[in-house]
């Protein structure tokens, strides 16, 4: 079975997103809205990885070779102003919207193993991951005009 | 006679039982040794000193101002003023600019309006050369005319077309807005201030009405007095004169607003003191809603708030049980971290409870400043004029029709920046034109010695309008005076959507000219015209922008097409919408219950109330909310900064009733100046005693961002909390530095982007022993512990 494998996918990259959030909001912490809401996003990453616990003692979780190149990389560093800003959270939005795929994917293999409480964690945490693309993308694009047009 | 408003605040009751119309009581005041006789003429306005907006009349004699009476036959007030209203108006006669001012070699010197003007349109053009429109900023006011808003609003819109436009709205009133749009689909105020004559419960919401609106006040005590009186409730960690005479006080710790929301939101669920019918046929949301309040038991609430669980018991069964509540919600709500969530959840509360539309039940989302509302409703603030959706091709099309322009001119692609940005993108440098209007950021934005490095920067040219040497204006590049209220003719709308025309009483000191005036002009040195080749704007007076208003509000909520000057002539204010088929005005907006939730006529598809993360139009279409309110819901969040070791209190800063904003008028006005002259730090007897900190004392007020020295009152506040009033600025401070800002954090609510003044962690060191009491008044919530109790 490998769905044990996409859950410890899910559970890294929970991991490498929420530490990532952290990165970008002390990296541009002069944006206090992207600070504060990039720590808060963080914490909602934090709580999707303990979500997943009762999961990983059911199914357990695989990390074998395999599918090694599926794992997303985090942000080890911040890039400096409005370009830069702009770029870190593109980054974001690529290791979100990749973890959101996996919570889908994941969600479709608890609903035919019919694995309610499964189901759950699913739903309640593709929510909020749908949250974080949803701000992410209101932020680039009210960002970006700037950025990309007037900014040195 | 002079009403003496300064020790009487609220003046003398005129008790009046539920259903009856409010009495009037005329107050009036002469400057000393000018009898009634002298007066020349009386010119009809309105009160420019709060949202209120009572009506009154300017007494004129020489050529002067002498003098104020209320306006007996105004819907608000009938002759009321408060001591504001009385008094502010003399702080327009001493310190004014004359003429404009040009920086030269470090120095502000005097300059005429030619080269002034020169100077501003030379940076402007150079800029939008190599740079384009996002390289310009407009920074306005909660006190211009909505004549001017409007006129602004077409001149960056259409003709400039840059989104960086918002004024200190921001600061006191845009979660009015957001919270009226996220639930109601555009802004919009739900009640009437006639609601308040026929209710029989008010909840206040972070709302000090004694003193931020002292003539509805008056309004309140009197139904208070009469027979049937509504039962009162306040949601504030101060004792509030509105506290004292509350049924139930949730003295709530700083940034739990949303926490004792829910509990209270829960509490009516679980009573089920619900109007099902009405949920059912008129809202959208319910069952996420009762979800997410679950978990906020009265126990849960009173861990989180630091309020006793019973209280949050009793004030959910006072809105459970009455048949006709009105909540007013202000800056304790909107100044704080989950601004926009919390006063949703007030909406909420009454669409439960099927409590809006209909007399004495109502919600005023209140603004602070007089002509706040004309700043959201023009579009100068971060919003389309006329309430419109930036989201909306069709919105924006009807626009550029109208302003002749190509739509792609005017910026829509994502919401207009809102203020806390566009001084980010000054700071940053990319926006190098920075025009500000009537407002003095320098004291009222957060973080000063940041917003100060700012202005004061060579990366951005900032051009200053003012009546006065401000604290923003010494740190321009060129200052233009302007003509203040009642030396220029415009109308401005209160709270509850009344209009009022202000006439011009007398002239402007100097070469003073008007926001509009100075607009109009820079409009023509820029040469901005349609696409007929007519100038932007087509106008240059207030009555003719008043008339392309009118046009550009039909058909919206804030529809004025049935309004005229004459008609706003002599009478009591008219209320918005007012139309052919309404043109009286109309009372009370959603009497049918049909909220303005259509995907084609919303100002917004809504938000996410912990993100701001914007709705779709085509996540709007799928929930299909064709006219149904939202009920929209959101967990309690911790603040962005909590008391610790080495900051162990919490900070919540507000205004008092004798000052305005940053006193440049009420500052100058002899009466409001001895009232409340100097900054205060308010704590309570706990914590002081802890400090060994007594009355008077010179204490120092540290935050990480800077510090304050001010005299300590010992009041009623709750323990953990202290309180700065915001007024006061480090001008005039005598060196010391007083302000409140210099305290606060730069933090800001996700939807409504207001910031989060209400929160933020100091400490507080005894410096001196004072010579007698702090300059604070007894007469409010500032007053001693020992007056208050004695
Ligand atoms: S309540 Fe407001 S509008 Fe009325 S007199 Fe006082 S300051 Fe002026």
């Amino acid at each position: 079975m490998h769905l044990a494998t996409y859950i410890g996918l899910l559970e890294q990259g929970e991991r490498t997103l929420g530490s990532s959030f952290r990165q970008v909001a002390h990296g541009h912490a002069e944006e206090a809205d992207v600070f504060h809401t990039c720590l808060n996003l963080a914490a909602q990453c934090d709580a999707h990885v303990e979500a997943l616990a009762p999961a990983i003692e059911r199914y357990g979780e695989h990390k074998d070779a395999e599918p090694e190149r599926l794992h997303a990389e985090g942000l080890s560093e911040t890039r400096s102003g409005g370009i830069g800003l702009l770029r870190d959270l593109h980054d974001l939005y690529l290791l979100a919207s990749y973890l959101d795929m996996a919570w889908t994917l994941v969600g479709q293999a608890a609903k035919g193993a019919r694995d309610t409480e499964m189901i759950q964690i699913v739903d309640s945490c593709d929510h909020e991951t749908t949250g974080q693309l949803a701000w992410l993308k209101t932020r680039l694009k009210a960002a970006a005009p700037q950025a990309l047009l007037v900014a040195d | 006679m002079a009403a003496d408003r300064v020790r009487d605040i609220w003046g003398t009751r005129t008790a009046y039982a539920s259903g009856e119309s409010w009495p009037e009581r005329v107050d009036t005041h002469l400057v000393n040794g000018v009898a009634e006789a002298d007066v020349e003429r009386w010119v009809q306005s309105a009160c420019l000193l709060c949202s209120n907006g009572c009506g009154v009349d300017v007494a004129v004699a020489g050529n002067q101002m002498v003098g104020m009476r209320g306006r007996a036959v105004d819907r608000i007030n009938k002759g009321r003023l408060g001591p504001k209203g009385l008094f502010g108006w003399q702080g327009q006669l001493r310190d004014r600019l004359t003429r404009p001012l040009v920086r030269r070699n470090g120095e502000l010197v005097e300059a005429s309006w030619d080269e002034a003007m020169g100077l501003v349109v030379d940076r402007s053009r150079a800029l939008l050369e190599q740079k384009g429109p996002l390289s310009h900023g407009f920074y306005t006011s909660g006190q211009l005319m909505l004549e001017e808003y409007y006129t602004l609003a077409v001149i960056g819109k259409a003709g400039i077309g840059t989104p960086h436009m918002d004024g200190n709205t921001r600061l006191c009133t845009a979660t009015a807005a957001a919270s009226l749009k996220e639930s109601f689909g555009t802004d919009g105020q739900p009640g009437s201030y006639a609601d308040l004559d026929t209710c029989d419960a008010m909840f206040h919401y972070g709302h000090n009405v004694a003193e931020t609106q002292t003539v509805m006040w008056a309004r309140m005590l009197d139904r208070l007095e009469g027979a049937d009186p509504p039962q009162h409730v306040t949601v504030d960690p101060r004792r509030t004169k509105v506290a004292e005479r509350s049924a139930v006080h949730l003295a709530v710790r700083p940034g739990t607003n949303q926490a004792v929301m829910n509990g209270l939101v829960r509490e009516l669920i679980q009573h089920d003191w619900i109007d099902h019918e009405f949920v059912d046929a008129h809202t959208v949301g319910f069952e996420e809603l009762a979800r997410v309040v679950d978990e906020y038991t009265p126990e849960r609430v009173s861990e989180v708030c630091r309020v006793e669980a019973r209280d949050v018991r009793a004030a959910a069964e006072i809105f459970g049980t009455s048949q006709r509540v009105v909540s007013t919600v202000l800056q304790g709500f909107y100044q704080s971290h989950q601004a926009t969530a919390a006063s949703v959840a007030v909406n909420n509360m009454h669409l439960l409870r099927g409590m809006l539309g209909r007399p004495g039940a109502g919600i005023l989302q209140m603004n602070g400043q007089p002509t706040a509302q004309n700043n959201r409703e023009t579009g100068v603030d971060g919003d389309l004029s006329g309430f419109r959706n930036w989201q909306n091709e069709e919105h924006v099309r009807e626009l550029a029709e109208l302003w002749d322009v190509d739509p792609i001119v005017i910026p829509h692609w994502s919401p207009p920046t809102h203020a806390m940005q566009l001084f980010r993108y000054a700071e940053q440098g990319s926006v190098g034109f920075l025009w500000i209007a009537g407002t003095n950021p320098a004291v009222s934005l957060p973080e000063l010695s940041r917003i100060r490095r700012i202005l004061g920067s060579d990366k951005v040219f900032v051009v200053v309008n003012d009546g006065y040497l401000s604290e923003t204006a010494l740190l321009a590049d060129v200052v233009l005076p302007s003509a203040l209220w009642a030396e220029k003719t415009g109308t401005f709308t209160n709270v509850d959507r009344t209009v009022h025309l202000s006439e011009q009483a007398v002239e402007p000191p100097g070469e003073s000219r008007s926001d509009l005036d100075i607009w109009v002009d820079y409009a023509r040195r820029m040469g901005f015209t349609d696409r007929s080749g007519r100038p932007i704007p087509r106008w240059d007076s207030p009555e003719a922008a008043f008339d392309g208003w009118r046009e550009c509000s039909r058909g919206r909520p804030c529809d004025y097409s049935g309004m005229s000057y004459e008609k706003l002539r002599g009478g009591s204010g008219i209320q918005w919408p007012c139309t052919d088929e309404a043109p009286d005005g109309t009372e009370r907006i959603y009497t049918d219950h049909v909220f303005n939730t259509f995907d084609d006529y919303c100002e917004t598809y809504g938000h996410d109330l912990l993100t701001g993360a914007a709705v779709t139009a085509t996540g709007h279409a799928a929930t299909r909310f064709d006219g149904r309110a939202r009920l929209k819901a959101a967990p309690w969040t911790s603040p962005p900064e909590n008391p610790g070791d080495d900051y162990p209190l919490t900070l919540s800063t507000g205004r008092t009733a004798y000052q305005f904003h940053t006193r440049t008028k009420t500052g100058r006005a002899p009466e409001l100046n001895e009232a409340a002259p100097d900054a205060w730090v308010e704590i309570s007897t706990d914590d002081a005693e802890a400090l060994g900190i007594a009355e008077g004392d010179l204490v120092r007020v540290e935050s990480v961002r800077g510090s304050i020295e001010v005299a300590a009152r010992v009041s009623r506040i709750r323990a953990g909390t202290v309180f700065v009033p915001f007024h006061y600025g480090d001008g005039d401070g005598g060196g010391r530095r007083r302000a409140a800002n210099e305290l606060t954090i730069t933090a800001w609510d996700p939807v409504s982007k207001q910031p989060a003044f209400k929160n933020g962690a100091v400490r507080l060191t005894r410096l001196a022993g004072g010579d007698g009491p702090a300059p604070a008044p007894d007469t409010t919530a500032s007053a001693r512990v020992t007056t208050a109790e004695g």
